[in-house]
């Protein structure tokens, strides 16, 4: 396998919204969220009641790798930040530690200088996590974090009902 | 790849659907989207032109219910068949967990059918994956149409590996769900192997 799986714990996670939560608040914005490169939604914050943040992650995740290959074609590696202007929101996605992908959605009452500062940030510090989740995987898993192995068959089947 | 919160104890799985143009990998996210009570899936997306052909994917996120106290969520993607769509097939591929082929049963698409599985093949190596080391099924599809290649033609040509497989049609459904539930029952086996 090229890469390993994202794993996410208690303590990580904890970490990964304190740092987002105030992001939201420094860059005065209306909602931050965190994805996986393959698109699962990682963490969010803000006004996400009325969003669609699945797919928001999925399509943010295309508009990466879609951009990702525009940069390989002429000779970019990334494209490490993509911004997207809009009538009343805007959108700020940059990529954290070649793995995750910060999205910040702001109005008027935010500027594309305050987010860009206060995402810099960030960015180092969900970094720092990040790449402690990524080891932690690497490492054996133990065995309270090892419940996955006692899946049955018969749990399997059961999902379809 | 996977991704597994301990901390909001949810396991996530990316399936893809694979298979040449035309073959119904859309149609049968559209019959699961349709068959699904609306609180266990999400929007369904589709980036498709004008004609209906898939651009760069569909999506359709699935939450199956809980395995030991974990809620299970699939997001279903389709890949782009046209031949021309490959950069983006690459993209889709990227950290997938299972795959779904879709042959498309007709006489003359079985060379498609080949050339397309062959094509996954190509794009998952240049990924580092490998077919072996991935959970997949294929389907035969549009098994409806009076010009179909038997189906032990088709295991022939397109499963030698001997991977699970299915009859189906997708436009009215049949062979969709045991599809999916026999891709999804080969990733969560994964899922316990990896751990
Ligand atoms: N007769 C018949 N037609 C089918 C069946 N499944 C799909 N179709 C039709 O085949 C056509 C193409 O289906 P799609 O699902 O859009 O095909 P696709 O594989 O997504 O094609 P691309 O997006 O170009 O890769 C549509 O008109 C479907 O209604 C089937 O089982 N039988
Ligand atoms: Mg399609």
């Amino acid at each position: 396998m090229p890469t390993s799986s994202l794993v996410m714990f208690e303590e990580e996670f904890k970490q990964i919204t304190a740092i987002i939560d105030r992001l939201l608040k420094e860059a005065n914005a209306k909602l931050v969220f965190l994805v996986d490169k393959d698109g699962q939604l990682i963490a969010s914050s803000g006004e996400t009641r009325d969003v669609d943040t699945t797919s928001l992650a999925s399509l943010t995740a295309g508009n990466i790798a879609a951009t990702g290959g525009l940069a390989k074609l002429i000779g970019e590696k990334e494209f490490s930040i993509l911004f997207h202007e809009g009538e009343k929101d805007n959108l700020h996605i940059s990529i954290v530690g070649q793995r995750v992908i910060l999205v910040v959605i702001f109005d008027q009452r935010s500027s594309l200088g305050l987010v860009r500062l206060r995402v810099k940030k960030a960015s180092e510090e969900l970094n720092t996590i990040i790449q402690k989740l990524l080891h932690r995987v690497e490492a054996k898993p133990s065995a309270q974090e090892n419940l996955l192995a006692e899946i049955s068959d018969n749990d399997i089947d059961k999902l379809f009902h | 790849m996977s991704f597994i919160n301990y901390s909001s104890r949810e396991i996530n799985c990316k399936i893809v659907y694979y298979g040449p143009g035309l073959c119904g990998k859309t149609t049968n996210l559209q019959f699961i989207f349709k068959k699904t009570n609306p609180e266990h899936r999400g929007k369904m997306i589709s980036l498709a032109t004008e004609t209906e052909r898939t651009l760069f994917f569909d999506f359709l996120p699935l939450s199956l219910g809980d395995i030991k106290g974990f809620k299970t969520r699939f997001h279903l993607y389709t890949v782009p068949g046209q031949i021309f769509y490959d950069a983006s097939r690459k993209l889709i591929l990227k950290g997938v967990d299972g795959i779904v082929f879709v042959a498309d049963s007709q006489i003359e698409r079985m060379d498609a059918n080949i050339e397309s599985f062959e094509n996954m093949q190509t794009n998952l190596k240049e990924q580092s994956y490998d077919l072996a080391n991935i959970p997949y099924v294929i389907q035969y599809n549009k098994r409806d149409l009076p010009n179909v290649v038997p189906l032990s033609e088709l295991k022939k040509v397109l499963n030698v590996n001997g991977a699970p497989d299915f009859e189906a049609v997708a436009a009215t459904g049949a062979g969709v769900f045991e599809t999916l539930k026999a891709v999804v029952k080969l990733v969560l086996i994964e899922l316990k192997k990896g751990t």
